[in-house]
């Protein structure tokens, strides 16, 4: 039974050493992690999860307007399309929801909060550490990803998509452009289906 | 010689020999069997060492004998760098004790973390805990690389495909499965509290059998999570376990209040330690008084004592409450491979450490001739 005169002995922990050291650093940078410091300020993400219903309107349509453009993907070429079409959807997801471009978008079942921006890069939900003000736990500032999630997706029509379980984000597909793969992959399940139909 | 009465966890052909898996049972472990019974189960966190003492381990196991169904070896707990998890294991499997070992996503990707799995099984570890870990900014090194590469819920997935469909995420095929009892953490006590009974569904569907919870000090919002719970007809599906845990002051309760991430300890409480002449007595009162009143909620199927840095206060507290009902879980437990390492420790025992090896391949030249 060493514990008691273990714990005795130990008053300094290690951690207190660190945070310390930590503060005698020349200047303290203005946020915890390098992930928070490549994102923007948090207004445009807020605006995002508050129209999410219509967000989820608008990219219902403009999915669906991306499928009808399929013959002229093809024509291009997918690989050839890649690049200007990623360059847009960067600019454009990175105003409206902060993306990461993981290229797996899942913001239709995320309430349009980008789960990447979640210091844990958690897709299944708020970790067990958000604040009881319903900040991030890592980033005391920041409104934690997945409460706005929760929020956008009451307003969303199809608010039961963030009860599905993703799968873990394949990293091999980062900076790509998630458009084009959904646009792909949804062109050949149509012609999958009509090749079976006749 | 006085006898015994046969007693339930054991193999009836002989108590040293290995457990069989029951029917409709995942795994040959111990905290299994006493859920599945319907007993009400009691496991307890080990405070890891910092130090590569096997001795220290087996110290800290040994105040938990015959009172506890399972033990925690946690990995790294608020980004706090211990003996790992896997070590632990090792360890304590070495001696029969059944352990619940827990893998944090924040250290290791899914490649490490597959081969830890299959690691910890053939070790004879019964139970895993998913959990997604702290964020690397909480513990005493804050400049390491946080991996998240898979987050709880996907590496629940991943070790469910790995038991049930027999193959790693990749496809690949195992020749054995890794027989584990599967667990993650709920914390009913952090905002968004409206999510918080959906993602315990989640986890679920994702393959959680049992889940222990945060640190509960408030018993209210604990009620009425398990009320939710209890409306979606979760509690049926997985076993619930409660974590409760001593503070040893006001001074404590607020310090953890403050650093430690999702620990939500209401103001009542420490009011009730302040008020308190001896506060580490108190905090141990305080801690049976919520066992007692978490053990009437329906839908609970055990508590998990953490007594971070109070261990000796565990056998106390679990005696204190009655959660056992008189039932002494029992402590040690035949491995599958036991026979083999006696057999191999008998050689290093019992040959002649001077024998070299031509010798060797003469007298067994000779014992086949013969």
């Amino acid at each position: 039974m060493t514990e008691p005169s273990n714990a005795k002995a130990v008053t300094v922990t290690q951690a207190t050493l660190v945070k310390k050291a930590r503060d005698q650093l020349a200047y303290k940078p203005a946020d915890v992690s390098p992930d928070r410091r490549v994102q923007r300020r948090y207004t445009m993400r807020r605006w995002s999860v508050r129209h999410a219903r219509l967000l989820e309107w608008v990219y219902a349509r403009f999915s669906s307007f991306f499928l009808t453009l399929h013959p002229f993907w093809n024509a291009v070429g997918y690989a050839r399309a890649e690049k200007p079409v990623k360059f847009v959807e960067r600019h454009v997801k990175g105003m409206m929801f902060d993306c990461r471009m993981c290229g797996q978008c899942i913001l239709s079942s995320t309430g349009m909060s980008c789960p990447m921006n979640c210091p844990k890069q958690l897709r299944n939900g708020p970790c067990g550490g958000v604040r009881a003000n319903g900040n991030c736990e890592v980033e005391p500032d920041m409104p934690c990803v997945w409460v706005k999630a929760w929020e956008g997706a009451q307003a969303m029509r199809h608010r039961d998509a963030i009860f599905e379980v993703q799968k873990p984000v394949d990293q091999s597909l980062r900076e790509s452009s998630a458009w084009l793969r959904v646009t792909a992959r949804a062109a050949r399940e149509r012609n999958n289906a009509r090749s079976n139909a006749a | 010689m006085t006898r015994r009465p046969p007693q339930i966890d054991e193999n009836p052909d002989g108590v040293d020999l290995p457990l069989e898996s029951l029917p409709g049972h995942v795994s040959r472990g111990r905290l299994e069997r006493v859920l599945r019974r319907g007993e009400f189960a009691v496991t307890a966190e080990l405070n890891p060492p910092d130090s590569a003492n096997a001795q220290d381990v087996y110290e800290r196991a040994a105040i938990f004998d015959g009172w506890v169904d399972g033990i925690n070896a946690v990995d790294a707990s608020g980004a706090n760098c211990h003996m790992s998890s896997m070590g632990i294991c090792a360890l304590l499997t070495r001696m029969g004790y059944a352990t619940i070992m827990q893998i944090a996503c924040r250290d290791r990707n899914r490649i490490a973390i597959q081969g830890d799995v299959l690691g910890a099984a053939a070790m004879g570890v019964g139970n895993i805990m998913c959990l997604t870990g702290d964020g690397v900014q909480a513990g005493d090194q804050p400049g390491a690389k946080p991996v998240f590469d898979l987050d709880c819920m996907s590496l629940l997935e991943t070790v469910r495909t790995m038991r049930d469909e027999e193959k790693f995420l990749s496809g690949r095929k195992l020749t054995t499965p890794p027989a584990v009892f599967l667990g993650a953490a709920i914390n009913p006590f952090a905002p968004p509290h409206d999510f918080r009974p959906h993602r315990l569904a989640k986890k679920i569907v994702a393959g959680a059998q049992f889940v222990q919870s945060q640190y509960c000090y408030d018993v209210p919002m604990l009620k009425d999570y398990m009320k939710r719970v209890r409306d979606m007809g979760l509690d049926e599906k997985c076993f619930i376990l409660v974590s409760v845990g001593p503070l040893a002051s006001a001074k404590t309760a607020r310090w953890i209040r403050s650093n430690v991430p999702g620990v939500h300890i209401p103001d009542s409480i420490i009011t009730r330690l302040e008020g308190a002449e001896k506060q580490k007595e108190e905090g141990k009162r305080l801690c049976i008084d919520i066992i007692n009143e978490v053990k009437e909620i329906e839908g609970v199927s055990g508590i998990h004592v953490m007594a971070y840095r109070q261990e000796e206060f565990v056998a106390e507290i679990v005696h204190d409450s009655g959660v056992l009902k008189g039932r002494r879980p029992w402590k040690r437990e035949p491995g599958l491979d036991d026979a083999l390492v006696a057999e191999r420790l008998d050689h290093i025992l019992h040959d002649n450490p001077n024998e070299r090896p031509v010798d060797m391949v003469k007298d067994a030249s000779e014992a086949s001739a013969e």
